[in-house]
């Protein structure tokens, strides 16, 4: 028995660990990062929130801002602390509350410290996109440098460059180019060699040579293939071409850039990641009881905690069309196990790959792996998940007066089902599609934008005004946006900021 | 794997934050203190001070779709008795427009609050509530001033507390030390032993090697010697930091309150004049360190009291204002000389003052009262029916007065929505001021 009753201890926390990880990797073979493990009060889990569970980030009002709707919403009881938090980064830092009991610690433990840090490690989104072993070096450097520029330039002028950023964070990240992983240890190399580099061609004489003629530059080296145009990634584009921007503030463009880029994956495979997790701390917790290192009172407790967090309310109470992704994922992941040991009839023709390979717990590792939430969906929604949430579609279209059930829980209706749920997790379809597609720097260096989309789905317009403010405002000249029906390329709508 | 307690780790990680939040907002949280106050009264909101700032100042604005129109699809859990092709009607308020029920991420603005909840401290509230305002011509005598006494460093000396240590000073000099009396190093040391060492292994010694493990005997007996009596830091190395005290010149003010609590002031008035001075209070008593408040409030008679009796104990007679700037003038004679103090008044009246201390009140103002004050501000209150009044005795008197000295501000107060304005007015900090 590693403990009974409610109150932990370290020693107990390093004895359930140990037992933890025997059977995650025995039994599972699961693939982790280094652990840490931190033990933190309510008040700094309101902190730990405020960063998106990075333990250092740079100064800016908007944290302020989060701090204070956190704690506000927890005070007044609106709110739950998470039992943890833990972020992709290596070693894998969880964060577990001191007020959790031993049967929780050894919970968390399993489902941050194991099941989500095993999705990090292997899904291929996360190994694509991220740098864990240098994103915490990389925060702190941020931090340093941002911080940096706020003594030489002043918090204001640091500010400026920040909330425009922020603004346009949602445009900072590569879709559909290669080229994703950053190394972020040699970034902070990169700046510094940049800085040296500037600090030892500084002259005082040049500024005394007349520019002349000279300055207007080649007439074709800025032609629009010169600026890799058309261009996604709008951070990107502003830190390399933007005409009036100080070194720095392009280096702070880029810091916002990253750590965008960083978060990035996260959306994709929520519902992976969760269900990851929850399967993971759901077998170990059954492995220890049955071990007979939990009694059944830790069990129950055990399972009456996965029972709330994986509670899925219908449509009356509010559920949906945003799954809780708890409950998706462990269902999901609980229907394969089920699909590779005992099959049903309907099971071998739905899925002839995996149904009774007796493999459940590779099945699962390559799933984890191999996608993201859209193509998870697509693949392994089984009928039978579908039958147990009572799944049904809704079509609205707005020239009707009525909602139309045009899909439900039954033959016919399961593959719409299916493709409808893994479509409303399309990255795809969710991100806005902006491009800059000009840029004329020796003309009127109005910078021009695109947002391709559909009729009656057009950007919100206060807030495209207010981001487009910004964007001028870093741009340093007008800027102009069209929105274009993506399909006859007819033009919706626009804006023009002189 | 590691576990690591971080619950002793420094709290208040996002108090710059939050302050930066305050700092953006500090327009609206101006307003919003200000309502606040207006509303209830300093005091008894002094410890929750709890303000909303509006949502849109904080606002953090993005690219984001909304669908208006068209046609789309979302799978919803949970079905009972749908079949495929039934209608539903639509569910209110979720009819296309702005937003749309379905989509969370449609609702109107992002945010999904109206405003952000400030629970402000009461430092930070009387901070806000006061920005902007000071006394008038604080230092215009330069003689007024006392000092006091701050510490300040002044380099580094020799002996000091371990808790003013430098460290760095100590080990710079205890390294020239070692280096000036050729300390030897631990390393060499080291060498010389596994020389001889190794000299002592092949037993039979040639003559050269023989002399040579006798010199190495001999600077091993000299360095360890060495070793031992220079110290790796000694006590001539130690540096303190050193703090001196510095005379700090202090200005000194004293403020006089004065309130009229006859009869003829109603309930209300009176009310109104205790706001008044409340706000003074709390402003000078936040503002300045060196203030010396005099409270005076006067019927027939008048009388110093202390601020409690002041804002609590309820009194009532007939009107004689000279009483009170009798009061004022002997207790300035007596323990505020004029070259040594900044002298403020604050009176509040009603106005009322019996006809024949007109001439008296006249004559301590001009005499004696207005050459020897920085600033003298009247507020009179007004009770609700005086709009159809002529001007009251005082207000005439004082305005007479006022065209000659401009130190002698005179404002009205009919409501306690005034009075916050009329002091600010009264304490604007002045631009033009040196």
């Amino acid at each position: 028995m590693l403990y009974t009753g409610t109150d932990w201890n370290f020693s107990i926390l390093w004895k359930c660990y140990d037992e933890i990880e025997r059977i995650a990797e025995e039994e599972l073979g699961l693939e982790t990062y280094p652990n840490r493990i931190e033990i933190i009060t309510s008040e700094q889990m309101l902190d730990v929130y405020t960063s998106h569970g990075m333990p250092v980030s740079y100064p800016h009002w908007s944290a302020g801002k989060r701090f204070v709707t956190h704690e506000n919403a927890y005070k007044r009881g609106l709110m739950g602390l998470a039992y943890e938090v833990v972020i992709n980064s290596s070693p894998c830092i969880s964060y577990l509350m001191e007020e959790n009991s031993a049967t929780m610690q050894a919970l968390v433990i399993a489902h941050a410290a194991f099941g989500h840090n095993h999705f990090f490690r292997t899904n291929r989104l996360f190994r694509e996109w991220t740098d864990p072993t240098q994103i915490l070096d990389y925060l702190e450097f941020a931090r340093g440098y941002v911080a940096r520029c706020e003594e030489r330039y002043g918090i204001r002028a640091v500010e400026r460059i920040l909330d425009a950023a922020h603004a346009l964070q949602g445009q900072g990240v590569n879709r559909h180019t290669g080229a994703k992983r950053i190394d972020l240890r040699a970034e902070a190399q990169r700046a510094r060699e940049r800085r040296e580099y500037e600090h030892s061609q500084y002259n005082d004489l040049w500024r005394t040579i007349p520019t002349g003629l000279g300055a207007k530059g080649d007439e074709a080296a800025d032609g629009p293939s010169q600026l890799g145009l058309p261009e996604e990634n709008i951070l990107y584009f502003l830190e390399k071409h933007a005409p009036k921007l100080e070194t720095w503030e392009r280096e702070i463009i880029r810091i916002v850039r990253l750590t965008a880029q960083y978060f990035y994956p996260q959306p994709q495979v929520k519902v992976m990641n969760e269900g990851c997790a929850t399967w993971v701390h759901d077998f170990i917790m059954r492995r220890l009881h049955e071990k007979g290192l939990i009694d059944d009172s830790a069990m129950l407790e055990a399972i009456h905690s996965t029972t709330n967090v994986i509670m899925q309310p219908g449509f009356e109470q509010g559920g949906g069309p945003n799954f809780n992704p708890y409950a998706l994922g462990l269902a999901m992941m609980s229907d394969i196990v089920r699909i590779c040991t005992t099959p049903t009839e309907e099971d071998r023709r739905w899925f002839r790959d995996i149904a009774g390979n007796g493999d459940p717990v590779g099945t699962l590792k390559y799933g984890w792996a191999d996608y993201r939430d859209e193509s998870f969906i697509q693949q392994f929604l089984s009928p039978k998940v579908i039958r147990d949430l009572r799944l049904f579609r809704l079509t609205d279209d707005q020239a009707q007066p009525y909602l139309l059930v045009d899909a439900i829980h039954n033959e016919e209706g399961y593959h719409e089902i299916r493709r409808s749920v893994a479509a409303s997790y399309d990255p795809g379809m969710l991100a806005e599609e902006i491009e800059i597609v000009g840029a004329d720097l020796q003309g009127d260096r109005i910078l021009k934008l695109e947002h391709r989309t559909r009729p009656g789905q057009l950007l919100q317009p206060t807030d495209a005004r207010l981001t487009l403010a910004h964007l001028k405002d870093l741009w340093g000249y007008g800027v102009e946006m069209r929105e274009i029906d993506s399909q006859t390329g007819r033009e919706l709508g626009g804006y023009t900021l002189q | 794997m590691e576990i690591i307690d971080r619950r002793p780790n420094p709290h208040g990680k996002n108090t710059e934050n939050r302050r930066r939040v305050l700092v953006r907002a500090r327009n609206a949280v101006q307003t919003a203190v200000r309502e606040a106050v207006s509303q209830g009264r300093i005091r008894d909101n002094a410890q929750s001070n709890t303000v909303d700032i509006p949502a849109d100042v904080l606002h953090e604005p993005s690219f984001h779709r909304v669908f208006t129109q068209g046609v789309r699809q979302f799978v919803l859990p949970g079905n009972r008795e749908f079949v495929p092709g039934d209608r539903l009607r639509r569910p209110p308020g979720g009819a296309g427009g702005e937003g749309g029920n379905g989509d969370g991420e449609a609702s109107a603005e992002g945010g999904g609050e109206d405003s952000y909840r400030f629970v402000l401290s009461r430092d930070e509230f009387l901070d806000l509530f006061f920005d902007d305002l000071e006394l008038p011509d604080l230092v215009k005598r330069e003689i007024a001033t006392t000092t006091s006494l701050a510490t300040s460093r002044a380099g580094l000396s020799s002996d000091g507390s371990p808790s003013q240590l430098d460290l760095g000073r100590t080990m710079r000099h205890s390294v020239a030390r070692r280096i000036g009396l050729k300390r030897p190093k631990p390393a060499r040391l080291q060498e010389i032993e596994a020389e001889i060492a190794a000299l002592e292994e092949k037993m039979p010694l040639e003559e050269a090697d023989y002399e040579r493990l006798q010199t190495l005997r001999e600077e091993r007996e000299m360095q360890s010697r060495r070793l031992i009596r220079i110290p790796w830091v000694d006590p001539v190395d130690l540096r303190y930091r050193r703090f001196t005290p510095v005379p700090k010149p202090t200005t000194q003010a004293v403020m006089f309150c004065i309130m009229d609590v006859s009869g003829s002031m109603t309930e209300k008035m009176k009310e109104l004049g205790k706001q008044f001075f409340l706000l003074l209070h709390v402003f000078l008593e936040r503002r300045y360190e060196k203030l010396d408040i005099v409270f005076i409030r006067h019927a027939e008679t008048a009388e110093e009291v202390d601020e409690e009796t002041f804002f609590t104990d309820p009194r009532t007679g007939g009107t004689v204002v000279s009483t009170a700037l009798e009061v004022m003038l002997s207790a300035q004679k007596a323990r505020y000389p004029v070259d040594r103090w900044n002298i403020y008044v604050a009176q509040a009246s009603d106005g009322d003052n019996i006809s024949s201390d007109k001439a008296r009140v006249m004559e301590l103002m001009t005499e004696n009262i207005l050459p020897i004050v920085q600033y003298f501000a009247y507020i009179e209150v007004v009770g609700s029916g005086a709009i159809i009044r002529n001007d009251s005795d005082l207000w005439r008197c004082y305005r007479e007065l006022s065209e000659a000295s401009p130190h002698l501000a005179i404002r009205q107060v009919r409501d306690r929505k005034e009075i916050f304005p009329v002091f600010r007015e009264l304490f604007a900090r002045r631009k033009t001021a040196k």
